[in-house]
């Protein structure tokens, strides 16, 4: 199989959908490789988006999204789905925008001074940039886990309590430590900490810290959780346990994974998208991105010579 | 050619390391010379900070002390009408009873110098263990009263009597009579709780810190409730849901050029629309406070701002990240952490509150006041400006009195200070 893919860019923005989805059934075809051998790559000056982006049913979808910080470009036209119960890694090399456009996906980047998006992401259907819509139901539904462990210098059972408790979830005493003993459960951290709930999150361990993070996110039974990098401080066997962590939960939630590691990519990851330079230059399946790669920068990049 | 390039390079090129080694020495002494001019500067403000305690203990703490003189009271009912008892003359029944002590002094001008042995407060205690007890009336009770300032600058060893006779301030005579009672074990030196209790006087030995020190507390407490809230509310504002823009970018100026502006400007200010133009009433503490609060309030905001800028944003991300609107993450997350840089800077704005006193000057707190005050719109003074008015006084037991009333205030910043660092302490949390 030669995979030899040129996909136009849509001219205008309603018909992303439709152009990507042609592009499905260009796939299949022999490319034409004018007399060389094995697999023909896009070229690095082209920067259009190689693969295809869509997927049936989808939970979350970003059309034409161009994110800007004041003058700077930091993504340029990005069009991609994200499925129920997936995970879906972005990967690409520091100052390639994948932490920006994973940002805008809860509207966290509001608060960031002279950031400007313009495009369309909806979830389930519905624009999450509609003036109309309320961030705060929008981050309940779905939720982050940052980059550095960043638990509430308060107690652990108060970490896991707080989201539910501002939403007002759960009334009484009994259900509240209901949620807290799941939400740890469900993020391996139950057995560590359940002698220790009054103790302040701040003093628990690097890999500790994140999974409480976690457990925090999950309190709120967000739809879709979104991880910038959450392994990126931890050492190898927390960021095992953290994988482990990942896959177990990709039953319940749809997560969306940004991340410096290839491995981490390939091991937690069924689809892999990879971001230079402010462009969406690849996504597809993650094996096919880790084996086949059909753009020349994300070969590079997986086999190393960059990033 | 190119061999001699080379071996000309080689006399010339040294080792890096040699290089390093011959510049060595002179980097260490630079080094020490450093470190010697630091501890040189500390060495010298630490001696300046105790010549200064030195002094002012030393002047002051004699103050603490107040020479007392025993009298035997004849409680005359003759003198004590007890329709009357108020009334009744007891500076009349302090001097028969110096009489009776000293029955050879005779004429008008001696008794008039023996009389001047005792405070003019004499009298006033006599009168109050009267009314409190009518009963001791016609008994005969030893009483130890406050000496006149003079004696008690004489007991304390501060004018020698080796002068003429006309240029002190006790006759002859009167240090005869001194020595005598001194003789008796009249005389003795007692622990100064007037000084404590009592507001300002003209006599020094009646004179006492109280009055100040509960007008810099009505004036303080003003200035706490407004400027507190005020602040701490305009710093939130400012910091975490003002857009930036030109607009907040002015009143940041503004505020650290406020911070800056003289206290007396302040005073001037308060003068003209307090009391002129809202007609609030002259050296009441409300007033002070008010003038106080706005010296301090820009304090406490650059304090508070400085507070809710060095809480971690990762925090704020986490608040944000579980749905929490702008206000939740400000009042759960942000407010605690940055309260005991808010509280810090409030109390240093409030320490430099309790000094001040050119503000003041200008609202009418300068007034000479007797009375303990009992509310915010009562005539008060402050513990500053109270220092500044017997600083002015000519009586030489004002002196120790200016100093003692300095270590009172200093007491209060210090406990200011100290309250300040336990509650940073308290509230402080790690991240």
């Amino acid at each position: 199989m030669v995979f030899a893919l040129l996909p136009k860019k849509s001219p205008n923005r309603d018909g992303g959908e439709v152009e990507i989805e042609k592009d499905l059934r260009v796939e299949d075809m022999e490319a034409t490789p004018s007399g060389q051998d094995g697999p023909v790559l896009v070229s690095r000056e082209n920067r259009q988006t190689v693969g295809v982006g869509t997927v049936e049913n989808p939970r979350m979808t970003c059309r034409n999204v161009d994110i800007y910080y004041g003058d700077n470009h930091a993504i340029k036209n990005v069009s991609l789905d994200i499925g129920r119960n997936e995970v879906i890694a972005m990967i690409g090399p520091s100052g390639c925008g994948k932490s920006t456009f994973l940002r805008c996906l809860n509207r966290m980047n509001d608060t960031i001074e002279g950031c400007r998006i313009t495009g369309e992401i909806t979830l389930d259907g519905i624009n999450i940039y509609d003036p109309k819509i309320d961030v705060v139901p929008l981050r309940a539904q779905v939720g982050m886990v940052f980059q550095k462990p960043n638990p509430f210098p308060k107690s652990i059972y108060d970490n896991i309590a707080y989201g539910p408790k501002i939403h007002g979830l759960k009334g009484s005493k009994s259900a509240l430590d209901e949620i807290v003993e799941t939400s740890l459960k469900k993020a391996g951290l139950w057995n560590e900490v359940k002698d220790r709930l009054d103790k302040p999150g701040t003093g628990l361990s690097g890999g500790q810290q994140q999974r409480l993070c976690i457990a925090r996110t999950i309190a709120v039974n967000p739809e879709v959780i979104l991880m910038d990098e959450p392994c990126s401080a931890l050492d190898p066997i927390a960021t095992a346990v953290i994988e482990d962590l990942i896959d177990e939960l990709r039953e319940q939630y749809t997560i969306v994974i940004v991340t410096h590691s290839m491995q981490q990519a390939s091991r937690v990851s069924q689809r892999t998208a990879y971001f230079h330079l402010g462009d969406l230059i690849e996504i597809g399946p993650t094996e096919v991105i880790f084996t086949n790669p059909r753009h020349e920068l994300t070969q590079d990049y997986i086999t190393g010579r960059f990033g | 050619m190119n061999k001699d390039d080379s071996k000309a390079n080689k006399k010339v090129e040294k080792r890096t390391i040699d290089i390093v080694h011959q510049g060595l020495a002179k980097r260490y002494r630079a080094e020490g010379r450093f470190k010697f001019y630091g501890l040189a500067a500390i060495v010298m403000s630490l001696l300046c900070l105790a010549i200064l305690f030195i002094s002012i203990v030393g002047n002051g703490y004699k103050a603490f002390r107040q020479t007392y003189v025993e009298l035997e009271v004849f409680f005359d009912p003759a003198i004590l009408d007890h329709e009357n008892l108020s009334a009744a003359n007891y500076s009349g029944l302090v001097k028969s009873t110096l009489r009776k002590m000293f029955p050879e002094v005779k004429g008008r001008s001696e008794k008039r110098e023996l009389y001047k042995l005792v405070s003019p407060g004499a009298a006033f205690q006599l009168r109050k263990m009267v009314l409190k007890d009518p009963e001791i009336i016609g008994r005969s009770i030893s009483v130890w009263v406050p000496a006149d300032d003079d004696v008690d600058m004489l007991i304390k060893g501060y004018f020698s009597t080796d002068a003429a006779e006309n240029a002190r301030r006790l006759s002859d005579k009167q240090l005869a009579w001194i020595e005598q009672l001194r003789e008796q074990g009249k005389v003795k030196k007692k622990f100064n709780t007037t000084f404590f209790t009592a507001g300002d006087s003209r006599e020094p030995e009646l004179a006492g810190i109280w009055g100040a020190a509960v007008g810099s507390f009505f004036a303080l407490l003003v200035t706490l409730l407004l400027s507190f809230p005020i602040g701490v509310a305009a710093a939130v504002y400012l910091e975490e849901f003002a857009p930036k823009n030109r607009w907040t970018d002015l009143i940041e100026v503004n505020i650290n050029n406020l911070a800056a502006v003289p206290s007396i400007v302040f005073g001037l200010l308060g003068l003209a629309v307090f009391l002129n133009f809202f007609g609030f009433p002259r050296s009441a503490p409300l007033v002070g406070g008010m003038v106080l609060s706005l010296m301090t309030l820009p304090i406490i905001i650059i304090a508070s701002r400085a507070a809710l800028q060095s809480v971690p944003p990762s925090i704020r991300e986490g608040a944000l990240g579980v749905g929490a609107s702008k206000m939740q993450m400000v009042v759960h997350h942000v407010l605690p952490l940055a309260l005991p840089g808010m509280l810090t800077g409030t109390i240093i704005g409030m320490a430099r509150a309790l000094g001040e006193t050119a503000p003041l000057l200008m609202i009418g707190m300068v007034a000479f006041i007797v009375d303990i005050p009992r509310g915010f719109t009562d005539p008060a003074t402050v513990l500053p400006v109270q220092i500044y008015l017997w600083a002015d006084s000519p009586e030489r037991a004002f002196v120790e009195r200016t100093s003692a009333a300095i270590m009172v205030l200093l007491a209060f910043l210090m406990l200011m200070n100290a309250a300040a660092i336990v509650l940073r302490k308290k509230f402080e949390k790690r991240w």
